[in-house]
């Protein structure tokens, strides 16, 4: 800002005393909690939510099944709905965490971003208050369908399920901390939900969920990989299918240039991610009025 | 520490070439409820916004709670509430979830929260519904839980930009009577826009301001002293006539206003009766009255603020939000 004329001086008077380390951190836990609230209080949303994973894995899934028979994987021991149950997880968790991204621009529409906007807390705690909020929300919605695993003939053991509770966690940091980035530059729900048209839909068709990203025409390899969500649900496939028979799990891998990236590699490339992305919001929300 | 809480000098904001506030001084003392009045796009918005360090002034300085609003923002909002125009409450929440929420992001001390939060309830007469969704509240008792809301890190100073506009009329006055409340309970200071002429006489002093600039501050007595006496109107079927005569006979000015004469005249009482003894154009109708706000405003701009001048994009907005609140 410029001042004009030249501003008269005027003694300030001494701040209270306000710990704003403290003050940041209690920001962060009341946006993260009112989302937590929202979400568990909207019921059919959370219906909603469950339903549609269903409704890919018993429709989608079956038919493939079916039609590709054991050509799926060709004799590698899964069936083609075995291969889509964790990108359906994924996709779950996908949607879950840039559609709460959305209640950014909820907010702004209903004039609740103000309240939060003005308080005397730094805009980095908004930024990061709502990008947990999200990803607590969409790790919840992919971890619920593990429930499901045994309907799809998918094998879970304590310890896998407690590997995948990480992983679920990073992809959800990865994909909420993009649409709160995302989220933060928009000004109109419409807005909103055109960019995510013309982002999450191709993010969810290349990033593995439905189809093994190997032997792919090259153009469409190249996508694949620089797709974030790819680096988030081939581990979780990795992991969900480690006890169903695979002779070698890691075939599933995620390649470049030929070479298998490690889970751990996969899980810090998605982390790496949202925090990259989470750092674009944190500017975008600092330097909005 | 003196008793000014409110210090602007020379508070200039442009909008490119568009100049929304021409250079503002007040002062608002300790304790007072101040108003800003003036008719919408008289930049009474832009000085609250800038006052609360949501808009940086192009020029000026504004100092509040003693603090100059450029140099710290985030101390003089720690230390003020607001009341928005338009509404700004998670509807899905509680009343008494938004407050907590408020509680955290202004670092209420934990062991007071619960406490304030009560007090805030009960002395707007909300604590019977704190439990129930806010999108189940009517448009005053959001308002009220709003009003609740900025005073629970208890501020010095309480704005409110436009507290009433689209409640109905005894709602308003309910709110007028909460606010008073607040005052002598809390010895907030509040600070309020607002372009209902009525609602101007509930201030301690007033701010008239027009096209940017202040034209008229004072206490709502001492504006009404700014027009001379009493103020008579009278229609006639030859107002342009009688308009000339009062002139050369009577030695007063009338102004018309909507095919009335309007006129202010030291004593009322003894001027009807020559006015109508003397005037040979017909007139159908002599009313008298003590001025009012309005009357001081016509006097100083040439123009009234009417209710029919609340624009039609206020009235949408405050029927939307009302509508969209329903809805959600």
């Amino acid at each position: 800002m410029t001042v004009e004329t030249a501003a008269p001086t005027i003694a300030t008077a001494p701040a209270a005393p306000i710990d704003t380390r403290m003050a940041s951190l209690r920001a962060i836990y009341i946006i993260w909690y009112r989302d937590i609230l929202r979400y568990w209080r909207d019921r059919w949303r959370l219906v909603a939510s469950l339903a549609q994973p269903l409704l890919f894995l018993v429709v989608f899934g079956s038919g493939l099944s079916s039609s590709l028979g054991g050509a799926f994987g060709r004799g590698s021991g899964i069936s083609y709905i075995q291969f889509m149950y964790p990108g359906i997880i994924g996709m779950s968790i996908l949607f879950t965490a840039i559609f709460g991204a959305m209640s950014i621009v909820w907010d702004r529409e209903f004039g609740f971003l103000k309240e939060v906007l003005v308080a005397p807390i730094d805009r980095w705690a908004v930024a990061v208050g709502k990008a947990l909020g999200g990803t607590t929300q969409a790790m919840i919605q992919g971890l619920i369908l593990l429930v499901l695993a045994p309907f799809v003939g998918v094998k879970l053991s304590v310890l896998t399920v407690v590997e995948l509770v990480p992983l679920a966690a990073v992809l959800a940091f990865g994909l909420a901390s993009f649409g709160v980035a995302i989220a933060s530059m928009m000004k109109s729900l419409q807005g909103f939900q055109v960019v995510m048209n013309f982002l999450m839909m191709p993010m969810f068709f290349l990033s593995g969920a439905l189809f093994p990203l190997t032997n792919l025409p090259g153009w469409m390899t190249v996508l694949t990989r620089i797709d974030p969500a790819s680096y988030g649900i081939d581990p979780i496939r990795r992991v969900a299918l480690s006890n169903s028979g695979l002779p070698n799990v890691n075939s599933l891998g995620l390649t470049i240039g030929g070479q298998v990236l490690s889970i751990p590699m996969e899980a810090g490339i998605m982390l790496a991610f949202g925090v990259v992305l989470l750092g674009v919001a944190v500017v975008m929300f600092e330097r909005r009025d | 520490m003196t008793d000014t809480v409110i210090e602007a000098k020379g508070l200039v904001k442009k909008y490119g070439d568009l100049v929304a506030v021409a250079g503002i001084d007040l002062e608002v003392r300790a304790g007072e409820i101040f108003g800003f009045l003036g008719p919408n796009g008289a930049g009474k918005s832009t000085t609250i916004s800038m006052l609360c360090t949501l808009l940086t002034p192009t020029a000026g300085v504004a100092r509040v709670a003693g603090i100059d609003v450029v140099h710290d923002p985030a101390a003089v909002r720690q230390r003020i509430g607001l009341v928005f125009q338009d509404p700004s409450l998670d509807e899905q929440l509680t009343g008494r979830e938004n407050l907590e929420f408020h509680a955290f992001v202004y670092s209420v001390p934990a062991p007071d929260r619960r406490r304030r939060i009560d007090e805030m309830l009960n002395l707007l007469q909300l604590a019977d519904r704190a439990a129930s969704p806010v999108k189940t509240y009517s448009g005053g008792m959001k308002r009220r839980l709003e009003i609740a809301r900025g005073m629970l890190h208890q501020p010095q100073i309480l704005f409110l930009d436009e507290p009433t506009l689209g409640l109905d009329p005894q709602t308003r006055k309910s709110i007028w009577t909460h606010l008073n409340e607040l005052r002598s309970a809390k010895g907030v200071t509040i600070f309020m826009t607002t372009h209902y002429m009525d609602e101007a006489e509930y201030c301690d002093r007033i701010a008239i301001i027009d096209r940017g600039k202040i034209v008229a501050l004072g206490t709502p007595e001492e504006l009404k002293q700014m027009v001379g006496g009493d103020v008579v109107t009278i229609t006639s079927t030859q107002p342009d006539d009688a308009a000339r005569e009062i002139n050369t006979l009577l030695g007063v000015t009338a102004t018309r206003d909507n095919g009335s004469l309007r006129m202010e005249v030291p004593d009322g009482k003894a001027f009807v009766p020559r006015l109508v003894r003397e005037l040979s154009a017909p007139v159908d109708t002599v009313s008298l009255r003590r001025p009012s706000l309005d009357d001081v405003f016509l006097k100083l701009t040439g123009r009234a603020i009417r209710e029919e001048e609340v624009s039609s994009r206020d009235w949408n907005r405050a029927l939307a939000s009302r509508w969209m609140g329903r809805r959600r």
